[in-house]
């Protein structure tokens, strides 16, 4: 089947930023007449009224950036979402995720590192230059976006947190707060939400610690204010709202493999010969296409092989999927 | 109620029926299929069928409940054959846009994945359905035998609620309605047929 035609435009230029700038002007402007307006009563008014609050972020262009390829626009990327900290539907995140408080915001670095430390976001904002990165996203629910991410190597990062040698894995952990995530009292998974990457896989230089998107911060339900981005694992690979980072030992525990081992691999890295139990990973869904030429054929490692198959040189990829 | 408003109701009830069509398709044109449109038709036409099929076995416990109600026996072949045709829309988008129409991607779906093949045991069921629909058909093969095989809008319903609960996420819950529905549909099928059962044994007991 085709692909869909890319055009060779831009990202700043696709963007439909005219959409969205209109809608913030207009929030801007209902925001200064109701000068006592809460964030919950502008949501109230408007379900993504916190994009009204959105920073933008300056970044630099990066060579690690997927080109020519068409962005999804950002009206998707933040309403079709899967966080389940803010419900198990779509488009729950979108609706849910302004009780997520993003200052102050501190990130844990614990574990067998040389001191542990605690970082403060804004520390983290200014560690290194942000990049504007475009990566495939593939979920594994057989969907996928291209998303301009910002963001520096989370091997930056990791040199700042000093691990020790004995350190053979990094396990993420997101935000567990029932009072900004109610539903993590409804939703049957083993909280915090926890992944884990080999330290290998941590220092690959395309493994992302991101702080934004389209050349703004996160919005809260793209996983605010700190995620990580795996382009070559399907998407849960990539821990949200990020309090913690722990240089361990042993494979750390990662949600979705507790609560199906058979369905959800630790390395879970996107392949198409490897099938979901309950469906094939061959072909994905492009989100935001029109339904008559969504198909398109999944690619080994998402497209990212030249820079990452050498981490799983010899493993079997059935067994270790 | 008369036969002519009946046949009435019928040119409200057929329409009605083609509204969550007429709803995708508007969705369609206006572009609000949502990110994700395949997953949207998808779901929207399996929900569909299920409801049709749900509300075509309840036509025969409500029926029981008053003799007046009688006149909804004449609907249930049509909203039968909604769901059949609900069910159908929902196959062409596993064909077509799942599969692609590749018969080789399919075969391997179907041997690989249990919730298609309940799925598809499901349509199979709703086929032979629709077919034996026609009353020269029934004349042809005789009440008793008719009812018999039309007892397999059950196996249907069984077969698609399973389908259900087996693609959706570990810890998801949303089948527990439409089962909770056909759980009642089924026992009072049951009490039914003991009632009847027992009313036909004092019958023939006050005949001797």
């Amino acid at each position: 089947m085709k692909r869909i035609d890319i055009p060779k435009i831009p990202s700043s230029e696709i963007t439909p930023q005219s959409a969205y700038m209109n809608r913030r002007a207009f929030m801007a402007g209902a925001a200064g007449a109701a000068a006592l307006a809460t964030p919950f009563l502008r949501h109230m008014a408007h379900p993504q009224a916190v994009e009204a609050d959105t920073q933008k972020l300056a970044t630099v262009p990066s060579k690690y950036s997927s080109t020519g390829l068409q962005l999804t626009s950002f009206n998707d990327i933040t309403t079709y979402n899967n966080f389940y900290e803010f419900g198990v539907e779509k488009s729950d995140p979108s609706h849910n995720a302004w009780r997520l408080k993003t200052r102050p915001w501190t990130v844990k670095v614990s574990g067998l590192v040389k001191k542990p430390k605690t970082f403060d976001i804004d520390t983290l904002l200014k560690l290194q230059p942000m990049e504007e990165r475009v990566y495939r996203h593939r979920c594994v629910e057989a969907w996928s976006m291209v998303i301009p991410w910002a963001g520096y190597s989370l091997s930056e990062f990791i040199k700042q947190c000093e691990p020790l040698g004995s350190a053979k894995y990094v396990q993420f952990l997101s935000l567990d707060n029932p009072q900004e995530e109610p539903w993590i009292r409804q939703v049957d998974l083993h909280w915090p939400y926890s992944e884990g990457l080999r330290m290998d896989e941590a220092m690959n230089p395309l493994a992302l610690l991101t702080f934004g998107l389209y050349g703004q911060v996160l919005p809260n339900q793209d996983g605010a204010p700190i995620r990580m981005v795996l382009p070559w694992k399907y998407g849960f690979k990539s821990a949200k709202s990020l309090v913690e980072v722990k240089f361990v030992k042993n494979q750390p525990r990662t949600t979705w493999n507790e609560s199906a081992p058979n369905e959800y691999g630790f390395y879970s890295n996107v392949n198409p010969n490897v099938d979901h139990p309950r469906w094939s990973q061959k072909y994905e869904r492009v989100i935001g296409a029109p339904f008559w030429k969504a198909r398109q054929p999944t690619l080994m490692f998402n497209g990212y092989g030249d820079q990452v198959a050498y981490l799983y040189k010899g493993m079997d990829l059935r067994k270790d999927f | 109620m008369t036969n002519r408003s009946i046949v009435t109701l019928k040119w409200f009830v057929f329409p009605a029926c083609l509204i969550p069509l007429g709803h995708l398709v508007y969705r369609g044109f206006t572009n609000a299929l949502g990110p994700d449109p395949v997953a949207t038709i998808t779901h929207r036409t399996g929900f569909w069928t299920l409801y049709f099929l749900l509300i075509s076995l309840a036509i025969t416990p409500v029926r029981c409940l008053s003799a007046r109600l009688g006149w909804l026996i004449r609907f249930r072949r049509m909203l039968g054959l909604f769901a059949f045709f609900y069910a159908c829309l929902h196959l062409l988008t596993w064909v077509w846009l799942y599969s692609g129409f590749s018969v080789q991607a399919m075969i391997q779906d179907l041997s690989k994945r249990p919730y298609i093949m309940a799925g598809m045991a499901g349509w199979l069921c709703l086929l032979i359905l629709a077919v034996t629909s026609p009353m020269f058909v029934l004349r042809k093969l005789g009440g008793k035998r008719w009812q018999r095989i039309h007892r397999l809008a059950y196996v249907a319903a069984i077969a698609g609620v399973i389908h259900y609960w087996w693609i959706v996420k570990s810890g998801v819950l949303t089948p527990w309605r439409v089962t909770a529905v056909l759980t009642i549909l089924f026992l009072a099928r049951i009490v039914w047929t003991i009632r009847e059962q027992r009313r036909r044994k004092l019958r023939t007991a006050v005949a001797a």
